[in-house]
């Protein structure tokens, strides 16, 4: 952690931590994580108690439909179950892994060949309702991290806009160069700069 | 992405999984090769991770009961032996499926012949051959995935195999990629197909996971089917498909 400074945690005041599970859980799914890699199922639902909102909450943005999402999401949660072993500490943090999986899971889901041309259509449609920044910013203000919304407001707007329509939207990236107006390239550089700043602006290391 | 330089800018996109799913498999084999992007990578999924956590919302409680009860059936996965822990690369894959592959044909070929060096000749020649056209197979497979205009579509057979197809009208040609497809038995194969608006006109056989290279061309086809077929192919499908997928129009 970057935020060690004398003044022990008040000096962080104003930058809360970002989400529900604190820092200080880390090393604790960590262990758990190796419990669940051996079978243990105590360990497990311990673990899911730890990851199922982030999981859940993550799928929902991404998929929308709900019963869609607690669909994936519960594969998600046992895919944790199942690959237990394969987990690697020295690659990331248990969070970062199960939002990795969760991610590319809803992402999955909203691309598959249906949903696809469903998606086209919705979109064509959206696209002609309200304009996009507005639905990234709805996205923001829905966000519970101050952090988060305090280092996404440090982005430049396409940015912000790129990592939004991937991110939470799925979209991919040729998809957010369409919707955006921007030629690919741009959008594959901004996508990375916007994530450098946001990195810098959270003090993530792995 | 065939220059490096520009390769390396993809880290972003590739954490984000908004790539393609074939640009997704040829950045992870870039990965493999280079450190500074798998560092930034991981940095960017820890960063992502703070982005799924301000999102958090409490799971419904049946959620909980569905998943605790769900894993009393589903047997862990071993870990990863050392050594295969490195992700193959996407190259590297279709190379052994390819050599794999040679080799397995050249043997085939050299059981029925009598001496010992007539079937070492006949082998080593054989694997050349066999190599090279798998070398070939390699880089038109390549040049379709790397194509500008790829486009991919993804989807499931009714047997649960993730299936996607990347296409190139510039190309004039698809690559069909299968994972988790089941063996489709003995005396049986897997059957592509090009949907020519109603018509199904046959694109090429398999029997196992890995990227194919659709025979024919997919100019005047709409969408791709997947059936079983016995041994050999049919000159039509003679079973309900697997998968049909829409090709982008
Ligand atoms: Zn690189």
């Amino acid at each position: 952690m970057r935020r060690t400074d004398p003044g022990g945690p008040s000096a962080t005041t104003g930058q809360p931590l970002p989400f529900g599970v604190p820092d200080t859980a880390a090393p604790r799914l960590e262990d758990l994580m190796s419990r669940v890699a051996r079978g243990d199922k105590d360990a497990f639902s311990a673990l899911y108690d730890a990851l199922s909102g982030t999981v859940f909450g993550l799928v929902v943005r991404v998929v929308r439909d709900r019963a869609q999402s607690e669909e994936v999401a519960q594969e998600v949660m046992i895919d944790l179950w199942r690959q237990a072993a394969r987990y690697r500490p020295g690659e990331g943090s248990v969070l970062a892994w199960a939002a990795t999986l969760a991610h590319r899971r809803a992402v999955d889901r909203v691309r598959s060949a249906q949903a696809a041309i469903n998606r086209e259509h919705d979109q064509a449609a959206r696209q002609q309702a309200r304009p996009f920044d507005e639905v990234a910013e709805q996205v923001e203000t829905r966000l519970e991290s101050e952090q988060v919304r305090r280092c996404m407001r440090g982005l430049t707007e396409i940015q912000r806009q790129a990592v939004t329509l991937a991110y939470y939207q799925g979209l991919t990236y040729r998809e957010v160069a369409e919707t955006l107006r921007t030629p690919l390239p741009t959008i594959k550089t901004r996508m990375r700069d916007g994530l450098i700043r946001l990195r810098d602006c959270m003090g993530v290391t792995t | 992405m065939k220059h490096d330089g520009e390769l390396h800018t993809l880290t972003g996109a590739y954490a984000l999984h908004s790539l393609t799913a074939a640009e997704h498999e040829m950045f992870t084999a870039h990965l493999a090769d280079c450190p500074s992007c798998r560092q930034e990578v991981a940095e960017f999924s820890a960063t992502a991770a703070r982005l799924a956590g301000a999102a958090t919302l409490p799971a419904p409680a049946r959620m909980r009961d569905a998943v605790l009860h769900g894993i009393e059936s589903v047997r862990q996965l071993p870990p990863l032996l050392p050594d295969s822990g490195r992700p193959m690369t996407f190259t590297a894959i279709l190379r052994r499926k390819a050599i794999t592959l040679a080799i397995a044909a050249s043997l085939a070929g050299a059981a029925v012949l009598g001496g010992v060096t007539v079937w070492q000749k006949q082998l080593a020649e054989e694997a050349r051959q066999q190599a090279q056209a798998s070398e070939r197979r390699l880089q038109d497979v390549s040049a379709v995935v790397a194509a500008p205009d790829a486009r991919t579509v993804r989807g499931r057979t009714t047997t649960g195999a993730g299936t996607s197809v990347v296409s190139s009208k510039l190309q004039n040609r698809a690559v069909f990629i299968g994972t988790g497809l089941p063996d489709p038995g003995a005396g049986r194969t897997y059957q592509l197909w090009f949907d020519d608006h109603g018509t199904m006109r046959p694109a090429g056989l398999l029997t196992q996971d890995g990227a194919t290279l659709m025979q024919g061309g997919i100019q005047g086809a709409s969408g791709v089917g997947l059936t079983v077929e016995p041994a050999g192919g049919s000159a039509r499908p003679t079973s309900r498909p697997l998968l049909l997928l829409n090709l982008p129009a």
